[in-house]
């Protein structure tokens, strides 16, 4: 547990979690994969918000180290992979989070984080289910690379 | 207002997503990897973000409209159905290959690393094949 960093982790949850109430304060809910999935193709007055949002998301992302952020934990290859190999487990992981998280209407941030906050059933079973298939990939994953 | 409110609140969440370290597929893959090297701190994320909706989202949704105007969209659905738990499994295992989930995704791009643009492409490519299958385009037309 060398890399645990609870403090951080828990600042930044919050932040989230303001966010989230700030934006449900304009009546919308931040569920990035639904704020993506409705500018495929945008549809009318109701898309400036939304790319707003994901101009807002990249702003913020840039900012923390401009700032003095600490990124060392920065690690895009976990299972130190080749070159080619992650490219294309990342298409493929790519695919799967964009598939499946319109079909099942939501991700980490709208069932996880809102959808958690309005108590809401429906959200409960996708957070459970889509993190015990992680954990499960996970496991497979290390068994096959060995690490 | 909605869309300042929507640009800040951005702001705000691509930094709690890059402060808290769930932009790296390393800490996502490490919180997933039970029988691994585990490194809880995803769930202190997930803690400290549903502490507050929990709290702040019961008195925000008190009020017959937000805040700052305009109407509450909010998912009207409530079963438990089949697409539900397909969708979230998939998700699952694209979670657990490549570590980023659509959030962190997004707000990567400002790293300006060449993986992420393929993970944001496939991603979009991913949404529109759905959509194509289940037969969204033709509902929206």
């Amino acid at each position: 547990m060398e890399n645990f960093t609870p403090v951080s982790a828990l600042i930044g949850g919050i932040i989230l979690g303001l966010s989230a109430t700030l934006l449900l304060m304009a009546g919308k809910i931040a569920g990035i994969s639904g704020i993506l999935a409705n500018l495929l193709p945008p549809s009318g007055r109701d898309s400036l918000w939304r790319i707003l949002f994901i101009i807002g998301l990249i702003i913020g992302a840039a900012a923390y180290p401009s700032l003095g952020g600490d990124m060392s934990f920065m690690d895009i290859n976990p299972y130190q992979l080749s070159e080619g190999s992650h490219y294309i487990l990342l298409i493929l992981a790519g695919l799967l989070v964009g598939g499946g998280t319109y079909i099942g209407a939501g991700c980490t941030s709208g069932h996880g984080i809102c959808g958690l906050g309005r108590l809401s059933v429906r959200s409960l079973v996708s957070v459970l289910v889509f993190m015990a298939i992680a954990v499960i990939t996970v496991f497979i994953m290390r068994s096959i690379i060995g690490g | 207002m909605l869309n300042i409110i929507s640009l800040i609140s951005g702001i705000l969440f691509g930094l709690g997503l890059a402060i808290s370290g769930m932009v790296s597929p390393g800490k996502v893959i490490g919180f997933l990897d039970l029988t691994g090297n585990w490194d809880p701190s995803l769930a202190f994320v997930m803690g400290g973000g549903v502490l507050v909706t929990v709290i702040a989202f019961r008195f925000i949704l008190k009020r017959e409209t937000p805040v700052f105007g305009g109407r509450f969209s909010l998912p009207t659905k409530t079963d438990v159905d089949k697409r539900l738990l397909a969708g979230a499994a998939l998700f699952g295992v694209g979670w657990g290959l490549g570590g980023l989930c659509p959030g962190p995704a997004l707000s990567s791009l400002a790293y300006g690393n060449a993986k992420i643009f393929t993970f944001v492409a496939a991603m979009i490519a991913g949404i529109l094949i759905a959509k194509l299958l289940t037969g969204a385009f033709r509902k929206d037309a």
